[in-house]
């Protein structure tokens, strides 16, 4: 009698994971991907409801809270994409902290001092020529220590440790240990804030563009399929993938048009305006936050370049076998130099919207940065052995590092138990992560 | 005798390496004609691979020189070998373990669609395409080569190497991870390609497949060269007898 039933019973349950399976296999979804977003929503409800529960108010999952992660991500995610080349190439950029903060204080000296002097206070060129600056400046930098270790064979642990010390120095040296600000108002506007924001029309246009990618990378896919006659995914799967890539999209632009401006900025600008404020108020929204759009270009465009070009290509053959990659003629030094000047132009970037977002300029500014720029990139999934990484598991894991932060700030732990969790959490999600790969082999 | 009637292909010239005080090549000649399979034997370590390696720009030889259609070549990178259209199949196979058959088969010379992308589409037909040819039972094209049986990866690599219209090929034991059946494709490969005019090094420890592919064999010991013989001239004694004494037979011309 039980034979008959325990039989049916595991057919049952193969067929849910068939279906299961076979809903992956055709929207070739990467499970990966699935389980960091998962993590990440598991983290944002805990915080939300542990507010809820134990201060009778979920702060977590708010307008005003996520449009502030997002913001706060912004700077760690930028540098994050870099470092996602740097550690699959088996190398590793402990200066980046150091670099932004000497980039930071050069632009501020350029804003305050060098520039007005040369082209006047306020000249309109003035946020252009700084921000020119800082992104030569962290290139530059960024060669040099690329140079020293591909062409004089130091190992990048080391010249980069170096970095961490010298150039937080020579920042200090600059700045004299002052703060430098403020920063010339276009400037600031890079950092974020209301005005720092592109607003509800902007975001919604923002939107638009989005979903409009979405639908041509899916069309462009299945071209190029039928192209070469290899199998297509099947039609619902493209549109489930369209639906679900549109409506994230569009989600999160409800999302950041829900956040209205504060009631003071939103008088000072009526005031300015000759706007006057209706009953009930006036509601302004933030929409997307300038620094966050820079995140999210550059997100796209080091997709790009390491899923569509040579060189993305060649950083993952370094990484998979260095010695292959010379042998199949890639001039693996000089790729050495060009991904350490890549880390260095996003780090000098990343300057930009930290220094704007406060509005000045100090040569403390992105102490431990180098930690948890690294952290994301390892939580994201970037193996430490080399040749394996993506931009998007970066990005994410720079989220999750800075949900955890913000989640802990709001229901009120303090600095020490934000640094044990941070901390147990990376070695958690690393672990969690060899795991997956030892089952996925 | 013949050699000296026409410009060899390749011509290698008193080639000295040595890694840290060991000579693991001792001014070593050799030569390669169109249309030639020129076998290489000897004992592990006795400086084949080695030897090819400074033909394929791998190392760069201490001294020596080399000519490739009788002008003088500067070989510093593998780069620059493949200027010359000098193939590699390596010992070591050389793959990106971490990318799939086709990354690996366009590594360094990827199909770029007009706007300068990455064409992983139209590379990953051309490699269904050889692989038919080469190994028809290869399906795994989506997986990293870290996946692949011995058999795949060197399939995979032989490809590289073919695929691009090498005129001198430089196979080291290209058939080490092979069964009998893939073992005998490759042995078709070899004379197909020998009829169409390239010249091919084959580093090879299995005597029988040297008599039967090559038409010449040069046996080297402890980074010399014992000697190069015609393979019709001598027999399989003669040459087992060359790896191991390090001797060539008496009376035999080449
Ligand atoms: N990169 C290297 N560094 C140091 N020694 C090497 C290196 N490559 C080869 N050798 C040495 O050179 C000698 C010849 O090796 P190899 O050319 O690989 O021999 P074969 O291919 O004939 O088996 C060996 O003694 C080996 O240890
Ligand atoms: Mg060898």
């Amino acid at each position: 009698m039980t034979q008959p039933n325990t039989a049916t019973s595991t057919s049952s349950a193969d067929a849910r994971t068939g279906l299961v399976k076979r809903f992956l296999r055709a929207t070739e979804i990467d499970t990966r991907l699935m389980g960091m977003i998962g993590a990440l929503l598991a983290i944002w409800l805990g915080f939300h409801f542990y507010g809820v529960i134990f201060n009778g108010y979920g702060a977590f999952l708010t307008p005003r809270n996520l449009w502030n992660l997002s913001v706060q991500t912004s700077s760690i995610g930028i540098m994050a994409t870099g470092m996602v080349l740097v550690i699959v190439t088996r190398h590793i950029d402990l200066s980046v902290g150091s670099i932004l903060g000497f980039c930071a204080v050069i632009m501020g000296m350029m804003q305050v001092y060098v520039l007005p002097q040369m082209i006047g206070l306020g000249h309109p060129a003035l946020w252009v020529l700084a921000v020119i600056c800082g992104l030569v400046l962290g290139t530059l930098v960024g060669a040099f220590q690329g140079w020293l270790i591909a062409y004089r064979t130091i190992p990048a642990f080391i010249v980069t440790l170096g970095g961490l010390l010298v150039w937080r120095g020579v920042a200090y040296l600059v700045a004299r240990g002052e703060t430098i600000s403020p920063l010339d108002s276009t400037f600031a506007l890079l950092g974020g804030g209301p005005y720092g924001s592109v607003g509800a029309t902007g975001s919604w246009i923002v939107g638009i563009l989005g979903c409009a990618g979405v639908v041509f990378m899916l069309l462009n896919g299945r071209s190029q399929r039928r192209k070469f006659m290899f199998p297509q995914r099947p039609v619902w799967a493209e549109l489930f993938l369209g639906a679900l890539g549109c409506g994230a999209v569009l989600g999160s632009v409800v999302l950041v048009n829900s956040y209205p401006w504060p009631i003071g900025i939103v008088r000072a600008y009526a005031a300015k305006n000759n706007i006057t404020i209706p009953e009930g108020g006036l509601f302004i929204s933030h929409g997307f936050a300038i620094p966050v759009l820079i995140l999210v270009t550059v997100g796209i465009a080091m997709t790009i370049l390491m899923t569509r070009t040579r060189f993305g290509r060649y950083v993952f053959a370094i990484g998979g076998n260095p010695e292959a990659a010379e042998l199949a003629g890639i001039n693996t030094r000089w790729m050495t130099v060009k991904i350490f000047a890549l880390m260095g132009f996003l780090t000098g970037l990343s300057s930009v919207v930290a220094s704007a977002r406060l509005n000045s300029a100090t040569n403390a500014l992105g102490t431990l940065d180098e930690l948890y720029v690294i952290a994301a990139a390892v939580i994201g999934g970037t193996s430490l052995a080399g040749g394996v990484g993506t931009i998007y598991g970066a990005i994410l894991g720079a989220l999750v590092m800075q949900s955890l932060q913000t989640g802990m700030v709001l229901i009120g732990f303090d600095a020490a138990i934000q640094q044990i969790v941070v901390g147990s959490v990376l070695v958690i999600a690393v672990y969690l992560d060899i795991l997956y790969r030892s089952k996925s082999k | 005798m013949k050699q000296t009637t026409k410009t060899p292909l390749v011509e290698m010239r008193d080639i000295s390496i040595s890694f840290g005080g060991i000579k693991a090549v001792d001014h070593v000649s050799i030569d390669l004609h169109p249309g030639e399979v020129v076998g290489l034997l000897g004992h592990n370590g006795a400086g084949k691979s080695t030897l090819i390696k400074c033909l394929s720009g791998a190392y760069k030889a201490d001294s020596g020189e080399i000519y490739i259609n009788g002008e003088r070549a500067e070989i510093n990178n593998p780069r620059d070998a493949r200027h010359y259209n000098i193939e590699t199949i390596y010992q070591t196979l050389a793959l990106a373990d971490n990318l799939d058959a086709a990354s690996n088969l366009f590594l360094g010379r990827e199909l770029t669609t007009t706007t300068g992308f990455v064409n992983d589409a139209r590379m990953e037909a051309e490699t269904r395409k050889i692989m038919g040819r080469l190994n028809p039972n290869f399906r795994k094209f989506k997986d990293p080569v870290k996946a692949l049986s011995g058999g795949q990866r060197q399939s995979v690599a032989i490809a590289r190497a073919v695929y691009f219209n090498a005129k001198i090929l430089i196979m080291d034991e290209p058939t080490a991870a092979l069964g009998p059946q893939e073992t005998q494709m490759v042995a078709e490969l070899i004379q197909e390609l020998k009829a169409q005019g390239l010249g091919i090094f084959l580093i090879e420890h299995d005597i029988h497949s040297v008599m039967h592919l090559c038409d010449r064999a040069s046996v080297m010991k402890n980074g010399e060269m014992v000697g190069t013989v015609n393979v019709d001239e001598v027999t399989d004694e003669d040459i087992l007898g060359m790896i191991i004494l390090g001797k060539k037979p008496e009376g035999v011309a080449s």
